[in-house]
């Protein structure tokens, strides 16, 4: 029974440990200037943490068989444990751990701690159920005001989120239902949602934040290859969950300015 | 190393040293040492009655607590409103009704009454033991109704709650007006559920006397919800500072 | 050794009653209760499963249509999972483990007749099977079960209009947690008491078993954490019925503007997760406690670092309290104390890592035997380290920006909450099952189950990690919609054909259960030749526990291969006794 366990925990332990280090599943590839800090600590991480769980499994396979009861085994060790042995392993998991994450924590102050520069394209993205809606303030660089009472979802585009027409501000607002961001360039999104909680997650960005109603989130990051890449909702937010989906379409900037106008141009 | 002695008899347990140097059976480093089995004496049962509501109690005063820091943030927390696109306070200060003070002192005149019923009964308790001995009496003691008394302004106090309700109603503050008035109506509320799951003890503890039932069991009960009764007056109070002061 | 291990004192009162009703329904015996507990938590656990089952089937096959339940659609599929999610949490986590063989074996362990406040005990249970029929009637309503997730967040939660089952079916949900909480405060107060007040002579805290730790430590975060949770049920009933704006904001639903305003969704997840973290204590504790006591009982050996092993999972209930944000990183609360709640995170860590090594040491130098209480609990080590390490990943708010909501975080919560605590409370079931029903089960057949399971488990959530890494979000009843879903279909097809598989062992389990309490091998009063005070009393225990006798305590919990002791046991009550080394 102990060689079974031990080879089991052995076999479970390999398996798992496979696919880490094949990256069969792994994360997409990144394409925001976050990425590769977030990829980097995550490796760290996991290295750490597969040496830990290899380690302690090898161990508990090991000991299973080689202490397992049989005529030949000497008496069990009559021991109630070691305080050097307490304090040390203390000592080590509370370095690992905390040291493990101060390092994570500076790529953390600059993507949440740090407001987004002054060049950055702002961009508000509503959530409701069950689409992501995005606003650009276009040349004026103001978001004209919504009002919830004009809110109508079926009508789609600025209906959608109760855009007030009649506000000089939001005469050159542009509405999408795609999300156009020009590479290499920091993008603010002001996150907002319409009815429930909804969460904006585009995983090649690193990107996650949900959108709570009631609050007006602030957020950034900046793409850094060009491409399309899809945006789900990672927040239990209703019978459509599965399916709030949207675009994001990271293009030149010279691209972005030709999107940007051509929509400029429909809404007159 | 560790080695086995045969030698110590069970007559003499305390000369027995476990390893860490515990001395097993004493006082006060075990459980009790009252062989509590089947009906354990009066004494014991009081302190775990005690014991009981003591912990009790602080189940209490989590959900208290927990109200009291959504009171806080609640409060203070500004949301956004998409109308404006402006973070917007919607907190309106109540005036709480005056009845609320007349309210207070009522419970807490039936906290002294409670007090008094407290010790009258626990008297009882200790002179019933005496006066078993064939042969004693020690008298007629005064009977003032303590227990009567408390009950009966317990019941004052909660429908001077629920006037005071229809008073912040009568002036435009309904449950979902603000949600300073949420929470008015929620504190005490809750509070009076409470208060009145001590009134029913005090009834339970009546009913026992009428029945004549054990004065030690009624004692306890006595006991308990006395102290209970201090904690929601104690309660009250809190509640009252949170609303008046925290508005 | 028979009744000289106790101090003669003859019982009083406390006669067992005679009535079916008053024996077996109504009844105060904290035994009797314990398995009215057990045994809600039981039909619970296969109720759960089956949900499960359903869930996994929809994802592979969206279209296909079950006998008498017909195709399951996206919302059912959101129902299934709250109600699966809910269910497993409290009435099979939080029931089995504390209320059923913590009910049972506490008093017994400490050597008291029964609980402290026995009627209180036996209110505990009825109004815990109350708020589990409440649950399940969540299913018969119209509109059916709530699709909130077990989490519950408003606005969702807390608006009629916001999907089917948020009507009627999402007030029965809170309103069977608010009675669960009732139950729960209940239960808690009676082990506190129990523990602090009714240890029979001898036995120190410091003697006391550490599955007594653990339940002891459990009632008081119980005590602390299930009241904020009824708070915030009430609140959230509140702004559901009576128009409340405590968690609601100004929102347009359906195209209706919603009659709330100026609420705050946070406030809920804070209130929630201030509970529902030390929940996930909750349910993994009482199982640390146990798998200490077997590691130790089955290896011959003492528990390597008995106190070590109590002050980390004081430390663990303590910090418990102290990480909830860690469930809020991405939810828009500051990132400062994201920060901060990450490094209490971390430090969390590490009284569950000196656990681990305090069980690795015990069974270093040990003479294992392998009956199948030790089996799972051999795994329920492997189990907890497997999904503990994926811990240090979740904690670091950087690395939840990709994993958080994913099925890198059901992974993990199902290895190390779920499937941890349930192999805890199956060795819990081997162990004691001689105990309670006086007979022995049945050793192949445990053995297979264990296969089943252990390997099961493993093939179910070991590959949610590979998903969630991928980028698949939790929650998905359907992988049609997103298009980097579609290469990761042949995985979930993998893991449902696991879940056939493990599902099907769990029938072994059932009748094995069923079987051995009629057939199984007549056990003997100690069969496992453990040191506890429950064996040493008769099997099944008498109605007073002792038959009329107090135990007096003489040694510490796990005394084995004593040198110079006749045999390679020293039970707690033998006056002979182990001097200090």
């Amino acid at each position: 029974m102990g060689l079974v366990l031990l080879i089991i925990i052995w076999l479970i332990t390999l398996v798992s440990t496979y696919f880490f280090v094949a990256k069969t599943w792994w994360l997409p590839v990144g394409a925001s200037a976050a990425a590769a800090g977030i990829d980097h600590q995550f490796a760290t991480t996991y290295i750490l943490m597969g040496i830990i769980f290899v380690a302690a499994q090898v161990f508990l396979g090991l000991f299973v068989w080689k202490y397992r009861d049989r005529d030949s085994a000497a008496k069990a060790r009559y021991t109630h444990g070691n305080n050097t042995l307490e304090i040390i392993w203390t000592v080590l998991t509370f370095i690992l751990f905390v040291g493990l994450n101060l390092m994570s924590s500076s790529i953390w102050a600059s993507e949440r701690f740090r407001p987004a520069g002054p060049g950055a394209l702002q961009v508000e993205v509503t959530g409701m159920q069950f689409a992501w809606y995005f606003r650009y303030a276009g040349p004026d660089g103001k978001f004209g005001a919504t009002k919830p009472e004009l809110i109508d979802a079926s009508a789609g585009g600025e209906a959608a989120i109760g855009l007030d027409t009649t506000d000089a501000a939001s005469k050159d607002d542009v509405v999408t239902g795609t999300m156009y961001v020009p590479v290499n360039r920091e993008v603010e999104l002001i996150l907002r949602a319409q009815d429930v909680i909804h969460s904006f997650f585009v995983p090649a960005m690193r990107f996650k934040q949900d959108a709570v109603p009631g609050l007006a989130i602030h957020m950034h990051f900046t793409p850094i290859s060009i491409g399309d890449y899809e945006i789900a909702c990672a927040e239990l937010c209703g019978l459509g969950h599965y399916k709030m989906h949207g675009m994001l379409k990271v293009v030149s900037q010279a691209e972005f300015d030709k999107w940007l106008a051509a929509r400029e141009a429909e809404k007159q | 190393m560790a080695s086995f002695t045969t030698t110590v008899s069970i007559s003499d347990p305390s000369t027995v040293l476990g390893r860490n140097d515990i001395p097993p059976p004493t006082r006060d480093g075990g459980g009790d040492d009252h062989f509590d089995y089947g009906s354990p004496d009066f004494p014991v049962r009081l302190r775990r009655a005690r014991l009981g509501l003591a912990v009790g109690v602080t189940g209490i005063v989590m959900i208290f607590v927990s109200f009291t820091s959504a009171y806080l943030v609640r409060q203070g927390l500004p949301t956004l409103d998409p109308r404006t696109d402006t973070l917007v306070h919607d907190w309106l200060p109540v005036q709480l009704p005056r009845l609320l003070l007349i309210n207070t002192v009522v419970l807490l005149i039936s906290s002294v009454t409670m007090e008094l019923a407290r010790r009258q009964v626990a008297r009882e308790a200790t002179l019933a033991q005496v006066t078993s001995i064939p042969g004693v009496s020690l008298g007629r003691e005064d009977k003032i109704p303590w227990l009567a008394l408390t009950v009966v302004l317990g019941l004052s106090f909660l429908t001077g709650q629920w006037m005071a309700w229809r008073e912040l109603a009568a002036s435009g503050f309904y449950v979902a007006t603000s949600p300073s008035s949420s929470f008015i109506y929620l504190l005490t509320g809750m509070h009076g559920l409470h208060l009145l799951g001590g009134v029913f003890a005090l009834l339970a503890a009546g009913a026992a006397s009428l029945l004549r039932r054990p004065v030690e069991s009624r004692s306890i009960v006595l006991d308990v919800t006395g102290w209970y009764w201090h904690f929601m007056a104690f309660l009250w109070i809190y509640i009252l500072c949170l609303l008046e002061f925290a508005r | 050794m028979a009744t000289r291990e106790f101090a003669a004192h003859e019982s009083h009162a406390h006669a067992a009653p005679q009535g079916f009703i008053r024996k077996w329904v109504f009844s105060l015996d904290h035994k009797v209760i314990g398995l009215q507990y057990y045994f809600l938590a039981l039909t619970a656990v296969f109720v759960g499963m089956f949900l499960s089952l359903l869930m996994r089937i929809h994802l592979i096959w969206p279209s296909v249509a079950l006998p008498l339940i017909g195709e399951i659609k996206p919302e059912t599929y959101l129902s299934l999972l709250t109600m699966h999610g809910t269910i497993m949490v409290f009435f099979v986590l939080t029931t089995a483990p504390q209320g059923g063989f913590g009910n049972y074996f506490l008093p017994i362990q400490i050597g008291a007749a029964d609980m402290a406040f026995p009627v209180l005990n036996m209110l505990s249970f009825w109004v815990t099977f109350l708020a589990y029929l409440v649950m399940l009637g969540a299913f018969f309503v119209t509109g059916g079960a709530p699709l909130h997730g077990w989490t519950g967040y408003p606005p969702l939660s807390a608006l009629p209009s916001a999907g089917p089952g948020e009507g009627l079916g999402a007030d029965l949900w809170v309103i069977s947690i608010a009675l669960f909480c009732i139950g729960a405060l209940m239960s808690a107060l009676n082990f506190i008491t129990t523990t602090l007040d009714m240890r029979c002579k001898g036995m120190s805290l410091m003697r006391m078993p550490l599955t007594c730790w653990a339940w002891f430590i459990t009632a008081i975060l119980g005590l602390l954490a299930f009241g904020v949770l009824f708070s915030a049920g009430i609140l959230l009933l509140l702004d559901r019925n009576v128009g409340t704006s405590f968690f609601v904001p100004l929102v347009t639903v359906n195209g209706q503007l919603a009659a709330h305003k100026g609420g705050s969704p946070l406030l809920w997840q804070h209130l929630f997760w201030f509970f529902g973290h030390p929940e996930v204590y909750i349910a993994i504790v009482p199982a640390m406690g146990l798998c200490s006591q077997l590691v130790s009982a089955f290896s011959r050996k003492p528990i390597f670092g008995y106190k070590a092993m109590v002050y980390a999972m004081l430390s663990i209930g303590l910090l418990g309290f102290m990480v909830w944000g860690h469930h809020m990183f991405m939810s828009g609360m500051s990132p400062y104390s994201a920060f901060a709640f990450s490094v209490m995170t971390m430090v969390i860590g590490v009284p569950s890592a000196i656990k681990t090594f305090n069980w690795l040491g015990t069974l270093w130098g040990g003479r294992i035997r392998f009956s199948s209480p030790m089996l799972f609990a051999i795994g329920f080590v492997s189990m907890f380290v497997s999904g503990g390490i994926s811990g240090p990943f979740l904690a670091q708010p950087v690395l939840d920006i990709p994993l958080h909501d994913t099925y890198f975080v059901t992974g993990h919560f199902h290895l190390i909450m779920g499937v941890a605590s349930i192999f805890g409370i199956f060795a819990a079931t081997y162990y004691w099952f001689p105990k309670m029903f006086g007979r022995m089960m049945n050793e192949s057949l445990a053995r297979w189950h264990f296969w089943f399971t252990f390997i099961g488990a493993y093939a179910i959530f070991m590959p949610m990690h590979y998903l969630g890494m991928a980028g698949h979000p939790r929650r998905y009843s359907q992988l049609t919609e997103l298009n980097y879903l579609h290469a990761l279909v042949p995985l979930q097809k993998f893991i449902t054909y696991a879940a056939f598989v493990t599902i099907a062992g769990q029938f072994i389990f059932l009748f094995n259960l069923f079987w051995s309490m009629k057939f199984g091998k007549k056990a003997s009063d100690n069969p496992w030749e453990a040191t506890t005070l429950e064996w040493t009393t008769a099997t099944p225990p008498p109605h007073d526990n002792f038959g009329g006798h107090t135990p007096v305590v003489y040694n510490g919990p796990y005394e084995y291969s004593v040198p110079g002791a006749p045999r390679d046991y020293v039970m707690q009550t033998d006056p002979t006794t182990v001097a200090a080394h």
